[in-house]
């Protein structure tokens, strides 16, 4: 059935199949998962798609196997991928820092409902995303990115495979409910127009000596060796050093640790997405993402016809953060407000890098947030000046 | 004057990550005994090394992959098995062993060993059983004897112990079998074995843990857990026609046998992906 992976064309598509399909565009041939709402028609769209296209889906008997499954898969030289939702994703945090200390590439979606517990499952949240930054123990870093619509659960899917694949990373695609199960308008392109950033491939032949985190590029990713290619090589969880053999001195591990994270934050340009709506004479400077950025634009859309200088960045890369867009912004907005479904996650992030007062429009999860109250945020700040030292607004 | 004779090379040599020498594993240890019996097994399976690949989770028994010269992966506590399966579906022509310790399989990775066995999977498990987590220091696991001192049971464990072959052939392996440190020439054979064997199988093997398991259950060392296991050792060909399952369960200080064997040798499905023919 060859010509299936790629479904060229313009379609009316489910969130959560653009996902599958975005998945399957990218060259992801194993998902490991186990159904949870509302991330679940990922996994049954990849279990209808993948026997046509010859990737190997099992469904498995918990979210800690689907994720350990995924980087076994990985590891054999395979794009692989799990999907899963608040509960689940918590499961999988202890293995995403078995990805990073290996540094097998792995694609996480996470579908975010109303949480925490088992909270709202058919019902959106945007509660995830410090977890996806911090969720597994230790210093690490990661690549997240959150679409706003099925179009970017198709293509940011894809890109969650060329980053983790170029650096060696666990992706996370923190989709919410919201852009999960909205169906619209996706346009699927040729698949020679997929883009592909491929793993870097070892120089060396295997024999004595080869190191395999043996690191001689200036982006500290080492080359991948797989499973069965004769340089039997050993990956473990344990503190290593470049021959992979563990190492348990303060040194070794300093070396390690500070090299993932900096393997990250050096190659942080290559990784991070944002878009900007009338921004570019903005004094009030709207920040949200996913679903939330939708009611954001129409807020400040609202803004720009009573003649409100509004504008919106709508983060695309949660983690890496846009620091040096943000910084730049606050050369010249006299304030920001940050809208999420949660009570307040990134606005930390926001408050961090700025000096400016930061307003935030919050909700804990369970609907959109609607155009209105980022709007009446906006007109406050408007019309009462940069007076909201404190005055964080619920959109509840 | 006789000189003493050194052999330059040793037929395993290939096999073990020479450089990773000294282990850490106490003396009277059996782990290091049954890796050898891998490692012979893998030399006589006929198929090229580059395709073996060793998988675990974490413990002393964790351990091995990173002294065999093999793929391996040393991953998440409890874990070794989706991993497994992963390595295993992705790339059907490795050989994939899980080789771990009783409480990593049995107690954090248990649902995952029983699922795995239930869809029978084509990964092969070498599951060393030495009644306690011996790197953390001697607690109780999910194979300690009911009464039996650990750290954490300093009053006797108030537990019953999972009787492993019985859960393997009641979750569907379609290859269980036991022996003790002492069966080197058995554990070398049923690992063979299970190469050959398409489809989950499972090689129990009880091994002295001198210091964890030992010393406060009055074993003496290690020298003196072999001594029992040649002891009391039955070999049993039919369970559970010739032996109810339930007589399988391990105590070595208790004077009763330790049923030894292979104890289920069947044909099930093989897992395999759904795929359609174009």
């Amino acid at each position: 059935m060859k010509g299936r992976g790629v479904l060229t064309g313009v379609h009316f598509m489910h969130g959560d199949h653009a996902c599958a399909e975005g998945a399957i565009a990218a060259g992801c041939r194993f998902f490991a998962g186990y159904p949870i709402t509302p991330s679940t028609e990922i996994a049954e769209r990849i279990a209808q798609r993948f026997p046509e296209v010859g990737g190997v889906f099992i469904q498995m008997e918990d979210e800690i196997a689907s994720i350990v499954a995924v980087i076994g898969a990985s590891a054999a030289g395979v794009r692989a991928m799990t999907a899963t939702s608040g509960p689940g994703f918590s499961l999988m945090m202890e293995s995403v820092g078995l990805a990073v200390m290996m540094e097998i590439p792995c694609v996480i979606v996470d579908v975010q409902r109303g949480s925490p517990s088992t909270g709202l499952p058919t019902l959106p949240g945007q509660g995830d995303v410090m977890q996806a930054r911090w969720g597994s123990h230790g210093d690490y870093e990661i690549a997240a990115y959150a679409p706003w619509s099925p179009q970017e659960m198709f293509d940011l899917t894809i890109l969650a495979f060329n980053v983790a694949d170029r650096f060696r990373i666990p992706v996370m695609v923190m989709a919410d409910e919201v852009v999960g199960h909205m169906v619209e308008r996706v346009v699927i392109p040729p698949e020679d127009q997929i883009p592909r950033w491929e793993r870097k491939r070892p120089r060396y032949p295997a024999g004595n000596g080869f190191k395999p985190f043996l690191v001689e590029d200036e982006d500290l990713v080492p080359p991948i060796v797989h499973a069965g290619e004769g340089y039997r090589v050993h990956f473990t969880g344990l503190t290593h050093d470049e021959r992979g053999y563990p190492d348990m001195s303060a040194e070794a591990h300093h070396r390690l640790v500070t090299r993932l994270v900096e393997k990250v934050r050096r190659n942080a340009s290559q990784m991070i997405r944002y878009d900007t709506y009338a921004l570019d004479d903005a004094k009030i400077a709207v920040i949200s993402y996913g679903c939330t950025a939708r009611s954001a634009r129409r807020a400040v859309a609202d803004a720009r016809r009573m003649g409100i200088p509004a504008g919106l960045l709508r983060l695309i890369s949660l983690w890496p953060f846009p620091v040096d867009v943000v910084r730049e912004l606050a050369r010249q907005v006299d304030v920001f407000i940050v809208a999420e479904m949660n009570l307040g996650q990134m606005i930390c992030e926001v408050e961090r890098h700025v000096c400016q007062p930061v307003k935030g429009v919050f909700h804990a999860g369970g609907a959109m947030i609607p155009p209105d109250p980022i709007l009446q945020a906006i007109r406050e700040v408007a019309f009462h000046g940069t007076r909201v030292g404190g005055g964080k607004a619920s959109a509840g | 004057m006789a000189h003493a004779l050194v052999a330059e090379k040793h037929p395993l040599d290939d096999l073990i990550r020479r450089d990773r020498m000294p282990h850490i594993w106490c003396p009277g240890c059996g782990i290091g005994i049954v890796m050898r019996c891998y490692a012979q097994a893998i030399l006589e399976s006929g198929i090229p090394v580059e395709r073996h690949v060793v998988v675990s989770g974490i413990g002393c028994t964790a351990r091995v992959p990173g002294y065999m010269n093999l793929d391996s992966y040393h991953a998440t506590h409890g874990r070794p098995v989706p991993f497994a399966i992963g390595l295993k579906l992705a790339k059907p022509e490795l050989m994939v062993t899980v080789f771990s310790g009783d409480g990593d399989l049995a107690a954090i990775g248990g649902n995952h060993l029983i699922h795995a066995a239930r869809r029978n999977v084509d990964i092969k498990i070498i599951c060393i059983n030495n009644f306690n987590y011996g790197m953390t220091g001697g607690q109780v696991g999910p194979t300690t004897p009911l009464g039996a001192k650990t750290t954490t049971t300093p009053y006797g464990n108030p537990e019953h112990p999972f009787n492993l072959p019985y859960l393997m052939a009641a979750a569907g392996a379609v290859f269980v079998s036991r022996w003790t440190a002492l069966h080197v020439r058995q554990i070398k054979e049923d690992i063979l074995y299970s190469f050959r064997k398409p489809g989950f199988t499972f090689v129990e093997v009880l091994a002295p843990c001198p210091v964890g398991f030992g010393r406060p259950n009055d074993i003496e060392d290690g020298v003196e857990e072999m001594r029992i296991y040649r002891r009391r050792s039955r070999l049993v060909y039919r369970v559970p026609d010739e032996m109810p399952w339930e007589a399988l369960e391990v105590d070595l200080r208790e004077e009763r046998p330790i049923y030894v064997g292979r104890f289920v040798d069947r044909e099930r499905e093989v897992f395999q992906p759904v795929r359609l023919r174009s």
